[in-house]
C-alpha cells in the first residue's frame, strides 16, 4: 500500500518534472551538488548559518532561472543570443568607462536597481553566439568561420582581462573555445595555433599580464619563496588537503579551516576546506558528482537534434568542467591563483546564477528534442 | 560558399560532434586524473608532513611565569611581594610594520632608550607570539592614554603583571637584593626554558643567592590559535609553581632602628644572634630604593647612585673591607692568656711609644703621653696600644694568624648572600704570596692593634664577635631561618650550624677578657663608658676601635679638624649583650667617622636597646 503511495508519488514528481522540461537525472545531480555545498559552506563559514541560508536563497533563486530558461524553446533562446552577445560586449565596454572597482578590479556595473558584472553575460553568450553562427555553417569548420568566430571570441575576453579578471577570461575564451573544438576544427589548425600561442608565451607574460598575475604564477612554482605574501595561499591550502588524510577531520573539524589559516575559505577556496574535512575520500566522491553533472551534459549534447544544441550543451558543459579543473587544480597546488570558484559550492551569487542559467540552456536543448520528434 | 552548403550532412556533422565529444569527456578523466593524483599525494602519500604542519600552524606553547616567592622578616612582616602593574607589551606577530608603531605608541609614553634597548633584546629570544614588554610600570594616566588609542594598534597590549615590589623601599635593601630585568647575562647562569615567560631575576643579595627557591617552576600551556594567533582555547596546562618564600632572621625594625642610628653617616652594621648565627640585622649605609631597579632604573637615576661619592650600591656589610683597629685587642688579649705568653695581672709601663729592639721607629700609643702602668684588663678598657705592641712582639704573627683564623677572620662567613668578600688575616705566607717580601717584625706589631694589612668585613667582625661572646663556638651566620615550600606546603627550617671551635685552655682566661670588654662600656675608664656606659640598663661587652685610613708621618700630629673627611679615621665598635647571657653580638662601622667611642658605640647602642629592651 504504502509502495504503491510511494510509487505515485514519483510518479507524480516524475510528471512535475517532465512538465517543467527539466532533466532529472541533472536535476538530481545539481540538487545533491548544492546540498554538499550548503554543509561546506555551514563549515567554512564557520557553522555561520546566515550565510547558509543566504546562499540557500541564491540556489534558490537560481534554480527558478534555470527552470525558466528551460521552458524557453531553443529558437527563440538562438535568435536572442546575438542581442545577449552585443548587450553584453556594449555593457562591458561601459564597464570600462562606468564601472565600479572592487578588490583592485573593475568588474561591476551598477544600474541603480541591480549591481552585477556584465563579464558573467558573456559566460552564456560567447558560446550562444559562436553556436548561432557555426550551426548552419557546413562542420568541420573552414578558416573563414575560424577567423570569424575568433573575433566574436577575442573581443569579450580581451575586455575582460583588462578589467583585470583572468578568471572569467580564460572561462569566456575556454566556452568558446570548445565550440570550436566541437564544430571540428581540424588539428592542423589546433596544433599551429598552439604552436603560435606558445611561442608568443614570452610576450604574453611580458606585456599582457598584470604584475600580481606574474607573481601568483611564480609563487605556484616555488611557494615558500614567499610564505606570509603570496605563498601564504598555496601553502595553508594544501597544509589543509594534506592534513585531512584519507577520510578527513570530520566535518566542522577542520583546524585549517576553522582556525581560518586558510583564506578565502568559504569562496575560492572552499575546496581545501572539503579537502581537509572529508579526506581523499570525500574529495574523490565529490569530483565523481562533477564528472557525473558533465558527463550527463555530454550525453545531452551528443542527443540533442541540431547542431545549435550540440554545440552549445557540449561548450557549457565543458565550461563547467574547466571551472571544476581550474579550481580544484588551484586549491591543490597544481595552477596559479586564478579567481575561479569552485562551481555551486562556493560563497557567492554571481558564478552560481550564470551557471545555473547555463543548465537551464542545456535542458531546453534536451527538450527541445521531443518538440521536433 | 553554396558548394559548401550543399554538402552539409547533419550525420556526418552529428558523427564529428559525437567523436569531439567523446575527446573532450576522455579530455576530462584525464585531467581529473590529474587533480585525483595530487590529491592522492598530498592526503595520502605526504599526509603526516601535512598533519604536522597543521598541528604546529594550530597548536602553540604558552609559558606561564610562575609568582615569586614572598620576602618576610622574622615576624613575619613582609620585606618583598608583588604587586600587579600594568605593562606595555608588544606581540611582534601581529604588528606590521614594528618601527612606525614604536613611534606612534611614543606619542602616548615615554620610552627610554634603554627600554627600547631592552624591548630589542627581548624581541631576539622571544618565542614565537609572546609578547614582549615595551614599557614596564605604567602608571595610572599612561595607561588611559593607552587604552583609549589601543584599537589603532593592532599587537599591542597592556597586560597587568605582577611584578616584584619592596613595600618598605630603601629598607634593608643590602640585605635583601633585588630584582631586575633578565640580560643576556643572566642567561647564562639559568636556563631559558625555565625562564621562559619570566621576565625579572634576582641580580643581588638574597634575591639572587635564593634565585632558585624564589623563582618558582614555569607552566606551559598548550593553546589552540587562529591564524592571527589570537588564542581560542586551552588544549592543556600545567599550572606554574608559585616560589618558595622565604622567611629571614632579619628583624625588620631592628633593620630600620640601626638604619636610623646611622643618622645619614657613611658606614655598615651587623647584628648577630650569636647562640645560633642569625643576622638580625644586616645594615649598609647608604641605603636606595630597590624598587627602582625593578622597572629599569633611568639612565639619570643609575649615574646618580653609581657616581655618589658616597657609594649607596656598595655593600659594605659584606663587600666593604676595613682595617679592624682596637676591636682586634680582645682576641689578642685572649691569645696572650691561652698561650701563656702574658698573664692577666701582668703589667707592662706604657710611655706612649713601644720601641722594637734595635730598632729606632717609634710604634705611637694613641694617647701621646702613655698610659703608664697597664694590665690586660686596663690596656683593653683603655685601649692601650703599647701593651699590644708589646704582646704581639711576644706571640709572634704566626701564632696570632693562625688564633684569628679560628674566629673566622681572613675568611668568608658562607653567608647566604651574594658579594661577600674575605677580609684578610695577613700571616708570612699571605705576605709572600701578596709581595713576595719577607714578613717584618714591624708588622707583627701593627697588626696587634687591628692596623697594617688586616682588613675584616663588617659581617666578619660581627660574627667574630659573637663567636667570642659564646667562648668560640661560632655558627654560621644567615639571613634565612626557613624557608616555607608554598606547593608542598611545608617548611625548610634553617639549621645553625656550628663552623668554628676554639677550645678554651681555661674558661678563665675567657672571663678576664669579657670583664675587660665589660669595662670598657661599664667602668669609669673604658673608652665607651661616657658616650653609652652611663646610663644602659644591662650589661654590655664591648670594644671600641679607630681604624687609621692613611699613616700619619713618624712626627706628625693626627689633628681631626684639619683631616678631610675622606681621610679621617673609621669608627668601629664591637659588642655583645646582655653580657653574662648574650642574645645579640652587634659590630659597627662608621666610616672616616673618628673615633669609635663617641660614633660607632651609640649606633650599636640603639641596635641593642631595640632589641633587648622594645622587643615584643
Amino acid at each position: 500500500m504504502s509502495q504503491q503511495l510511494n510509487a505515485d508519488a514519483l510518479s507524480y514528481s516524475r510528471r512535475i518534472i517532465d512538465a517543467l522540461r527539466l532533466d532529472p537525472v541533472l536535476l538530481s545531480l545539481l540538487l545533491i551538488l548544492a546540498s554538499f555545498g550548503s554543509l561546506m559552506l555551514y563549515s567554512a563559514s564557520g557553522a555561520d548559518m546566515a550565510s547558509v541560508v543566504r546562499q540557500g536563497t541564491r540556489i534558490v533563486v537560481a534554480f527558478m532561472l534555470m527552470v525558466a530558461i528551460a521552458n524557453v524553446p531553443l529558437r527563440v533562446l538562438r535568435k536572442f543570443s546575438i542581442w545577449l552577445y552585443l548587450g553584453g560586449v556594449a555593457m562591458l565596454i561601459a564597464v570600462m568607462f562606468f564601472g565600479e572597482v572592487g578588490k583592485g578590479a573593475q568588474r561591476w556595473l551598477n544600474l541603480g536597481f541591480i549591481r552585477f558584472q556584465p563579464s558573467e553575460i558573456l559566460k552564456l553568450a560567447v558560446p550562444m553566439i559562436v553556436a548561432t553562427y557555426l550551426a548552419n555553417r557546413v562542420l568541420p569548420i573552414g578558416l573563414r568561420e575560424l577567423l570569424v568566430s575568433a573575433v566574436l571570441v577575442a573581443i569579450p575576453v580581451l575586455l575582460i582581462a583588462r578589467q583585470p579578471d583572468l578568471g572569467t577570461s580564460i572561462l569566456v575564451g575556454s566556452a568558446g573555445f570548445f565550440v570550436l573544438f566541437l564544430a571540428g576544427v581540424r588539428w592542423r589548425v589546433m596544433i599551429s595555433l598552439g604552436v603560435i600561442l606558445s611561442m608568443m608565451a614570452p610576450l604574453l607574460w611580458k606585456f599582457a599580464l598584470h604584475d600580481y598575475q606574474r607573481t601568483r604564477i611564480l609563487t605556484l612554482l616555488n611557494p615558500e619563496s614567499d610564505p606570509l605574501g603570496s605563498g601564504y595561499h598555496i601553502i595553508q591550502s594544501k597544509i589543509a588537503i594534506g592534513s585531512g588524510g584519507i577520510y578527513g577531520k570530520g566535518w566542522l573539524n577542520g583546524t585549517q579551516s576553522q582556525l581560518d589559516f586558510i583564506p578565502e575559505r568559504s569562496t575560492d577556496f572552499i575546496f581545501s576546506v572539503f579537502g581537509e574535512e572529508f579526506g581523499f575520500f570525500g574529495s574523490v566522491v565529490l569530483l565523481l558528482l562533477y564528472l557525473a553533472i558533465i558527463f550527463r551534459g555530454l550525453y545531452i549534447a551528443a542527443h540533442a537534434t541540431e547542431n545549435f544544441g550540440r554545440l552549445l550543451a557540449g561548450a557549457l558543459s565543458l565550461t563547467f568542467f574547466v571551472y571544476l579543473f581550474v579550481n580544484t587544480g588551484m586549491v591543490a597546488g597544481m595552477l596559479p591563483v586564478v579567481g575561479v570558484p569552485l562551481p555551486l559550492i562556493s560563497y557567492g551569487g554571481t558564478s552560481m546564477v550564470t551557471l545555473m542559467m547555463g543548465f537551464g540552456l542545456i535542458m531546453s536543448i534536451r527538450s527541445a528534442k521531443r518538440f521536433l520528434v | 560558399m553554396s558548394k559548401r552548403e550543399q554538402l552539409k550532412d547533419d550525420y556526418l556533422e552529428n558523427r564529428l560532434i559525437r567523436r569531439r565529444l567523446v575527446l573532450a569527456a576522455v579530455f576530462t578523466v584525464l585531467l581529473l586524473s590529474l587533480v585525483v593524483g595530487r590529491l592522492y599525494v598530498l592526503q595520502v602519500v605526504e599526509h603526516e608532513h601535512f598533519s604536522t604542519l597543521s598541528d604546529s600552524n594550530r597548536v602553540r606553547i604558552k609559558a606561564l611565569p610562575p609568582t615569586r616567592g614572598l620576602i618576610f622578616d622574622r615576624h613575619g612582616v613582609v620585606m618583598a611581594d608583588n604587586l600587579p602593574a600594568y605593562r606595555l607589551e608588544i606581540v611582534r606577530e601581529q604588528v606590521n610594520d614594528l618601527d612606525a608603531t614604536l613611534l606612534q605608541l611614543r606619542q602616548y609614553v615615554d620610552v627610554s632608550e634603554q627600554d627600547l634597548k631592552r624591548f630589542k633584546q627581548s624581541l631576539r629570544r622571544r618565542r614565537p607570539f609572546e609578547s614582549i614588554p615595551l614599557r614596564l610600570n605604567l602608571d595610572d594616566e599612561e595607561v588611559a592614554r593607552l587604552a583609549v588609542n589601543l584599537h589603532q594598534f593592532e599587537g599591542v597590549e597592556i597586560n597587568a603583571r605582577l611584578t616584584r615590589n619592596y613595600p618598605n623601599g630603601e629598607h634593608a635593601v643590602h640585605a635583601l637584593g633585588y630584582v631586575g630585568r633578565i640580560d643576556e647575562r643572566d642567561l647564562g647562569r639559568v636556563s631559558e626554558v625555565d625562564y621562559a615567560g619570566t621576565t625579572h631575576i634576582g641580580k643581588l643579595g638574597l634575591e639572587r643567592f635564593y634565585e632558585k627557591q624564589l623563582h618558582g617552576e614555569v607552566g606551559i600551556q598548550q593553546v589552540e590559535v587562529n591564524a592571527k594567533g589570537r588564542t581560542l582555547r586551552v588544549l592543556s596546562e600545567t599550572p606554574p609553581l608559585q616560589g618558595n618564600n622565604l622567611h629571614l632572621t632579619i628583624d625588620s625594625r631592628l633593620q630600620k632602628v640601626a638604619e636610623e642610628a646611622f643618622a645619614g653617616q657613611t658606614g655598615a652594621a651587623v647584628a648577630i644572634d650569636p647562640n645560633n648565627g642569625e643576622i638580625l640585622a644586616l645594615v649598609s649605609m647608604p641605603i636606595f630604593d630597590p624598587n627602582l631597579f625593578v622597572n629599569g632604573i633611568s639612565f639619570a637615576n643609575y649615574h646618580a647612585l653609581r657616581d655618589s661619592h658616597r657609594r649607596p650600591l656598595f655593600n659594605r656589610a659584606l663587600s666593604g673591607q676595613y682595617p679592624p683597629g682596637s676591636t682586634t685587642k680582645p682576641f689578642y688579649g685572649l691569645l696572650g692568656l691561652e698561650s701563656a705568653v702574658s698573664r692577666n695581672e701582668q703589667r707592662i709601663f706604657c710611655i706612649g711609644y713601644y720601641k722594637l729592639p734595635n730598632e729606632e721607629r717609634r710604634y705611637r700609643d694613641w694617647k701621646k703621653q702613655g698610659h703608664g702602668h697597664m694590665d690586660l684588663n686596663g690596656a683593653i678598657t683603655q685601649s692601650c696600644d703599647v701593651y699590644f705592641y708589646d704582646l704581639a712582639y711576644r706571640l709572634g704573627i704566626d701564632r696570632m694568624a693562625e688564633f684569628m683564623a679560628k674566629f673566622g677572620f681572613g675568611v668568608k662567613t658562607g653567608v647566604d648572600s651574594t658579594g661577600e668578600r674575605n677580609g684578610i688575616m695577613p700571616s708570612r705566607e699571605w705576605k709572600r704570596g701578596h709581595d713576595g717580601m719577607p714578613w717584618f717584625p714591624g708588622e707583627t706589631l701593627i697588626t696587634g692593634i687591628g692596623q697594617g694589612a688586616m682588613l675584616v668585613t663588617p659581617l666578619q667582625l660581627a660574627n667574630s664577635t659573637a663567636a667570642f661572646s659564646r667562648k668560640g663556638v661560632r655558627y654560621q651566620p644567615h639571613l634565612v631561618q626557613s624557608i616555607e615550600m608554598i606547593t608542598e606546603k611545608s617548611r625548610i627550617d634553617t639549621e645553625s650550624q656550628v663552623v668554628g671551635r676554639y677550645p678554651l685552655q681555661r674558661e678563665k682566661n675567657w672571663q678576664h677578657v669579657h670583664d675587660a670588654m665589660v669595662n670598657v662600656v661599664h667602668g669609669l675608664r673604658g673608652t665607651a663608658h661616657y658616650s653609652i656606659g652611663r646610663d644602659i640598663e644591662y650589661k654590655v661587652a664591648g670594644k671600641t676601635g679607630t681604624a687609621q685610613v692613611f699613616e700619619i708621618a713618624q712626627d706628625a700630629e693626627y689633628e681631626e679638624e684639619n683631616v678631610i673627611e675622606k681621610l679621617r679615621d673609621h669608627a668601629l665598635f664591637i659588642s655583645y649583650a646582655p653580657a653574662d647571657d648574650p642574645r645579640i653580638a652587634v659590630a659597627v662601622i662608621v666610616e672616616n667617622g673618628g673615633h669609635g667611642s663617641s660614633v660607632a658605640a651609640p649606633i650599636a647602642r640603639q641596635i641593642m636597646d631595640a632589641y633587648l629592651l622594645e622587643e615584643s
